[in-house]
């Protein structure tokens, strides 16, 4: 890549995040809600960035139905967690207004099919980095890492990690990996619904011991029932949560290997953490390291 | 036939049934009184638990959510009929080249479960998306089982009308496009309608795939409040009112036809219509 | 098809658990469906009141709702049953409803001068429907419950969503280990759908023409 291309977006990427900063700082309500766009960002021609800036429109896939990383309310606009957070961001990045993402509900099952054709520009749902991923897409980051883990009641205190699991129910998302993991590797018996919401609702009424899947979405229901539920055990798998985008896109993993790394530094990104999962009382952790993009 | 079963009740047996009637009420009344006040018990009642019905965004998703489940169950009868006379009339076609992939059409899409013809179709066909992928499940399936209707209408219609055709000269095609299907179609309305019944029923299924119609609208409703039993009466009676209405039209309109028709033959609505999710 | 081979196991155990919850079911439809039948045909007004609104609402109700009802709504009425049972009960009970139809239909085909000899002859009205009406209903009746039946056995599908890993459930979590498999699993298991529906065709079949010999 020519050296001039890469100075001249790197002090783009500074001035970004001092424009952030500077915006941030002045806003002393922190909702997390107000990112400030970039004004005149500009891409090089032919990137999709510079597409997607000229459209001034962007259509980001994410989760509809996971509290604390990717959750829409009935009747709301826009879904509310981690993940919309670093979608908006990205799209301030790229000079692109809140209210001109549009969001998609993006399901483990349809990620990478409306990433080939071209349903959803990027994807930012829970999606962990996996080598099998990247043979068909593109991922950046992590801009978050986590591990599969374990929801109890708050009184139980006979399930204290995955090897206490043996013969006990545990419900998950049918079709996940979490649920398969559990199964196969700790013995648990598998109860697998149609949500995590109904897993915690089973949880909820008893019917049910623990719930598994990723610590994030755990922490988001603990968060809304710190009385009844409690989440245990260290993470026994890692999941990098990253943003998927069309494979082969090398400028565009550069451009969201710099957003998201420029978040982590002028603080963007613990603001979006604190205002959502955050929320249940855990503090933000180290950001992680990025992976280069090949 | 119902009402010879018993005699007219004599005095002992009008006490009899009027202590079984107070009897079976306390009964009835006890177990739904005995329901509820577990309910209450659990919280179930409680105000915040009714609130988001306050909230107009929830009305709103649910109008979206009914919205969508007509879009998908009117799009899927539509398409379903068409694909439905197509295979009954393959079904009845004397040539087996016809027939024999038709009749293997049919019973397969009858015989596999809606669920999994939705699921693998989402997966093996993203770009249908959810709509098509639910619709597509729908139109093979009711097509299927519309197919089987079609070809029960058209052998209801009385053989003098095909043998008075083929004497005055006509040909296969004509005697089915002119004589018996549209004699066929008019006999098997009932039917029809409440297959209508069983399709908007089944847009249900759209969940598995994330399609937003009316039962998974409700299901994110309690996902987000975790209200769920006002959330499932508030869902029962919207659905129950829609198809209760359908199944009244079904019936009104096989009342209707025979009165008018004089004794014309009518398919009447299997009662298995709606058995299969 | 080696992945179709490496997990028949897994698809076999699918299909053994949507045998036991359509084994639980039927029994549970037959039964319940008859005592409704008798219900709507009773002298007892609120009996028969009772047993038009259960087919009502339950007719007019997507299957998953009932499966929302019972799986959510049970538990909290302090009712705590496996999910096997659960879904036994969904099912089965969803399935009731159309089997009274069936019956009472049957019933109804049943000449009057049938009943009207069994009241004749001082038989009750108990009596007059084990012994004389029900037993020629159910030469008519056998086909559509046949048809009934067939449709629970797809609708056990829906147990997949609510902690219950059948011949369905086995679909989504092999498609997921392998998606690049997923015709072959998907015909797989239809065709496994496919051999049941017709074995019990088959069997609805042979049973229709015993029962006529036997009139």
């Amino acid at each position: 890549m020519p050296a001039p291309h890469k100075a001249t977006r790197r002090i783009q990427a500074l001035a970004g995040a001092a424009v952030l900063a500077l915006a941030l700082s002045a806003c002393g309500g922190d909702d997390g809600d107000s990112v400030e766009v970039e004004s005149d960002a500009s891409f090089p021609a032919g990137t999709t960035m510079a597409k997607l800036n000229k459209a001034g429109k962007i259509t980001i896939g994410t989760k509809f139905d996971q509290p604390g990383i990717g959750a829409k309310k009935p009747g709301a606009d826009a879904p509310e967690g981690l993940d919309p957070e670093m979608g908006k961001i990205v799209a301030a990045k790229l000079g692109i207004e809140e209210d001109q993402i549009k969001w998609v509900e993006t399901v483990s099952d349809n990620r990478e099919p409306f990433l080939k054709n071209g349903t959803v520009d990027i994807v930012i749902a829970s999606y962990s980095i996996t080598d099998e991923r990247r043979l068909v897409v593109g991922q950046a980051g992590p801009y978050y890492v986590t591990g599969q883990q374990l929801l109890v009641a708050k009184d139980d205190d006979s399930i204290k990690g995955p090897d206490d699991l043996g013969g006990k129910k545990v419900c998950s998302v049918e079709g996940s990996t979490s649920i398969a993991t559990v199964e196969e590797e700790y013995g648990a018996a598998p109860v697998p619904f149609a949500t995590y919401s109904e897993c915690v609702q089973q949880l909820l009424s008893g019917s049910v011991d623990a719930v598994t899947t990723d610590g994030a979405i755990l922490l988001g229901y603990a968060a809304e029932n710190p009385d009844e539920l409690k989440v245990v055990g260290d993470a026994f798998s890692e999941e990098r949560y990253g943003i998927g985008f069309k494979h082969g896109d090398t400028e565009m993993c550069q451009f969201l290997n710099e957003t998201i790394e420029g978040s982590f530094d002028d603080g963007s990104w613990e603001e979006a953490f604190d205002s959502t999962l955050g929320e249940a009382g855990v503090e933000a952790p180290e950001p992680p390291t990025v992976d280069p993009c090949e | 036939m119902s009402s010879v079963l018993y005699d007219l009740p004599g005095p002992v047996a009008r006490r009899r049934s009027r202590i079984g009637s107070v009897v079976g009420g306390v009964v009835v009344v006890g177990l739904v009184v005995l329901v509820l006040w577990r309910l209450q018990d659990r919280g179930h009642f409680e105000g915040d638990k009714w609130e988001p019905f306050e909230d107009p965004d929830t009305w709103n998703a649910i109008r979206d959510g009914v919205r969508r489940t007509l879009q998908a169950a009117v799009v899927g009868i539509a398409l379903a009929l068409v694909l439905g006379i197509l295979l009954a009339v393959g079904r009845l076609s004397e040539r087996s080249v016809v027939r024999w992939p038709a009749t293997v059409v049919v019973e397969f899409f009858r015989a596999v479960p809606l669920l999994m013809l939705i699921f693998f179709f989402f997966l093996a066909f993203p770009d249908l998306g959810s709509f098509g992928a639910l619709v597509l499940g729908l139109t093979l399936y009711n097509g299927a089982v519309l197919a089987e209707i079609f070809r029960a209408g058209i052998l209801a219609v009385p053989r003098g009308q095909s043998e008075a055709a083929y004497s005055l000269g006509l040909g296969k095609r004509q005697v089915m496009q002119q004589v018996l299907v549209p004699q066929a179609v008019r006999a098997m309305l009932p039917a029809l309608i409440s297959q209508c019944v069983v399709v908007l029923k089944d847009t249900s299924l759209g969940y598995v795939i994330t399609y937003d119609e009316l039962l998974r609208t409700g299901r994110l409703i309690y996902d987000n409040y975790f209200n769920i039993i006002p959330t499932v009466i508030v869902i029962t009676v919207i659905y129950v009112s829609i198809n209760a209405s359908l199944s009244a039209l079904a019936n009104l309109v096989e009342r209707r036809t025979r009165v008018r028709t004089g004794g014309a033959p009518v398919v009447h609505a299997p009662v298995d219509a709606g058995a299969a999710v | 098809m080696r992945i179709l081979l490496d997990n028949l196991g897994k698809i076999l155990e699918g299909f053994q658990v949507t045998l036991v919850l359509f084994a639980g079911g039927t029994v549970l439809a037959l039964v319940v469906g008859t005592v409704l039948a008798a219900m709507r045909v009773s002298p007892v007004p609120p009996l028969r009141w009772a047993g038009a609104t259960y087919v009502n609402v339950v007719r007019n109700t997507p299957l998953v709702l009932v499966f929302i009802i019972i799986v959510f709504g049970l538990p909290e009425l302090g009712i705590r049953l496996s999910f096997r049972t659960f879904a036994i009960l969904a099912v089965g009970t969803y399935t009731a409803a159309f089997v009274t139809e069936a019956l009472r239909s049957g019933i109804n085909t049943v000449g009057a001068g049938q009943a009207e000899a069994a009241r004749s002859l001082g038989l009750t009205f108990g009596q007059t429907l084990s012994q004389v009406v029900m037993p020629q209903a159910a030469r008519s009746v056998i086909p559509p419950i046949g048809s009934i039946l067939i449709a629970m056995l797809k609708n056990t599908s829906v147990a997949a969503g609510f902690g219950v890993i059948e011949a369905t459930g086995t679909l989504r979590e092999l498609g997921r280990d392998f998606p690049q498999a997923l015709y072959w699993l998907f015909f797989g298991i239809a065709a496994g759908y496919v051999v049941l529906v017709l074995l019990l065709s088959v069997a609805f079949r042979e049973l229709e023409r015993r029962l006529v010999v036997l009139r």
